[in-house]
């Protein structure tokens, strides 16, 4: 979510506010909240939830679309769901799991905007995750090959070198 | 659904037990968020779709490894009237976005309350976990156990890069959200808060609150979550969120014994006028009643008011809008609310009188 003070950065503090019976909510960034010298900027205005998110998966990359051959968003669409970029960039939600296939190419910017991150690096499920728990234990494999090499235990190593070669095979089967 | 027992009582089973800093941190609560991928998501599923996402995941709860996590009381949200659903959110047991926005929507609450499942949310499916105090760890390890036995059943949507994949960007990769709900009434008292919670959320930390008419908070009650669900695994989000609130709760300590040294008469003034309000008036608003208890829930910790947390506790949902109208047996305006408000107060006072 944006902060509604500046646009830029993504909003931190949450706050509801409430004025007359009536509730408003307050969306800033700690920036924001420390240049105004208090947590809760005076004015709500005609703030809502959805302007902000939309506001923040607008931005998408029009200037060097050309130069990069990203496609223009008009013509980018989940084929799964049908959902339109357009669509994603004003419901701030995606349609179906496809759609971070099919929109892959503009998430990037955005993730790293609300994460600051693009990939991720925690749980994986058992069984959907297979594969990656296989890539993982042969990364660590690698590594412990190239720790034997270097202190010249050539016996484990070979031992490992067929392990490994196991792993990839099973790999690519799949 | 005639008497639906969550809606009864207004103190979950969960948050009788004791928690870590319980005189600071009235709960934590943990939730991770999952989908199918096959099916498209809530927003777009077809009424048949989401019907069948239910289906599949009640298939999960005969699984003998939900056995320890109690029994599980199947709620259709069709099948409720508005002032249950409306109590059910009070008690945090259900997020109002099941209640305006789903279609076939359901939860799955355990006897105790400390669990829920939801589905057919703005995500398939949203593990929950409440627990009393400050256990983050512990609330993170059961809704992972819980999300365990449902992967066995079922087909996640997970991707490599992305983690597990969900309808809003902002919940994608770990897909969980851990929150710390804390009262810091010294903190706004010594001016300090602004300053503290401004600093949380430069470590990718969210604090959510409530505002009243100035710059007051209503009822100095604060929920401090992870903002980051991508790129940071479980347990760096569950261990920051906890070494955080560990030294909020410090500086909370350090400015209640600072009150007592400072500006001891004046401040068990404040609190015992907040409590003799709260013991005889015949109106008050839900506003009012918050910051009155937040007075009083500060005056327990420090020793002028012999109120058992929970009895408070149970104020802070006795005296929410649905719960008053729940109790009362129907639609009440807000007046008539503010009445009934204060007598409900007086009398739970009084029948907690130590
Ligand atoms: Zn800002
Ligand atoms: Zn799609």
């Amino acid at each position: 979510m944006q902060c509604q003070e500046c646009g830029k950065r993504p909003a931190t503090l949450h706050f509801t506010k409430i004025v007359n019976g009536e509730k408003t909510e307050f969306h800033i960034c700690e920036a924001c909240a420390r240049e105004k010298g208090e947590l809760i900027p005076g004015t709500a205005g005609g703030f809502s939830i959805h302007s902000l998110l939309s506001g923040l998966l607008d931005f998408s990359p029009a200037t060097s679309s050309q130069a990069s051959g990203v496609k223009p968003a008009e013509n980018l669409h989940c084929e799964k769901c049908g959902l339109t970029y357009s669509q994603f960039s004003k419901l701030g939600r995606f349609g179906c799991s496809s759609c971070y296939k099919y929109f892959n190419d503009r998430l990037d910017p955005l993730l790293r905007r609300v994460h600051g991150n693009t990939t991720h690096v925690g749980k994986v499920p058992r069984r959907v995750g297979g594969h990656i728990h296989m890539k993982r234990k042969l990364d660590d494999l690698r590594r412990e090959l190239q720790y034997r090499v270097l202190h010249e235990q050539f016996e484990e190593a070979a031992a490992l070198r067929d392990q490994i070669r196991e792993l990839e095979k099973n790999i690519s089967a799949e | 659904m005639g008497n639906l027992q969550f809606t009864e009582q207004p103190l979950s089973e969960w948050m009788n037990r004791d928690g870590n800093e319980s005189n600071i941190v009235i709960s934590t609560r943990v939730r991770i968020a999952r989908n199918l991928v096959e099916c498209p998501f809530p927003i777009l599923a077809t009424n048949q779709q989401s019907e069948e996402v239910l289906n599949q995941f009640e298939q999960v709860l005969s699984d003998e490894r939900m056995q320890p996590f109690g029994q599980l009381h199947p709620i259709e949200l069709d099948d409720l009237d508005d002032l249950d659903k409306q109590v059910l959110v009070e008690k945090h047991l259900i997020s109002p976005s099941l209640v305006t926005e789903s279609r076939n929507g359901a939860a799955f609450i355990s006897d105790d309350e400390s669990l829920s499942i939801m589905v057919n949310e703005e995500d398939h499916l949203r593990i929950q976990c409440l627990y009393p105090g400050l256990q983050v760890k512990e609330a993170w390890e059961k809704a992972s156990a819980v999300d365990d036995i449902f992967e066995d059943h079922v087909d996640y949507a997970f991707d490599d890069k992305r983690g597990y994949l969900t309808s809003c960007p902002t919940n994608v990769g770990t897909g969980l959200r851990a929150s710390v709900m804390i009262h810091l009434p010294a903190l706004a008292l010594t001016s300090q808060i602004g300053r503290i919670l401004s600093a949380v959320t430069q470590v990718g930390l969210a604090v959510r609150g409530i505002y009243g008419e100035g710059s007051e908070t209503v009822g100095n009650l604060f929920q401090i979550s992870n903002q980051i669900t991508l790129g940071q695994n479980e347990s760096e989000i569950i261990d920051n969120l906890y070494g955080v609130v560990v030294q909020i709760i410090e500086h909370e300590k350090a400015a209640r014994e600072k009150l007592l040294s400072d500006s001891r008469i004046r401040i068990m003034d404040r609190i015992m006028r907040s409590y003799g309000i709260l013991s005889y008036s015949e109106i008050i608003d839900s506003k009012e009643a918050a910051q009155r208890l937040s007075d009083v829930r500060l005056g327990v910790d420090l020793g002028f008011v012999n109120v058992p947390f929970h009895a408070l506790n149970e104020l802070n949902v006795m005296t929410q809008p649905g719960f008053l109208q729940k109790r009362q047996g129907g639609n009440m305006s807000p007046g008539e609310r503010d009445i009934y408000r204060a007598k409900v107060i007086r009398e739970h006072l009084k029948d907690n009188l130590q």
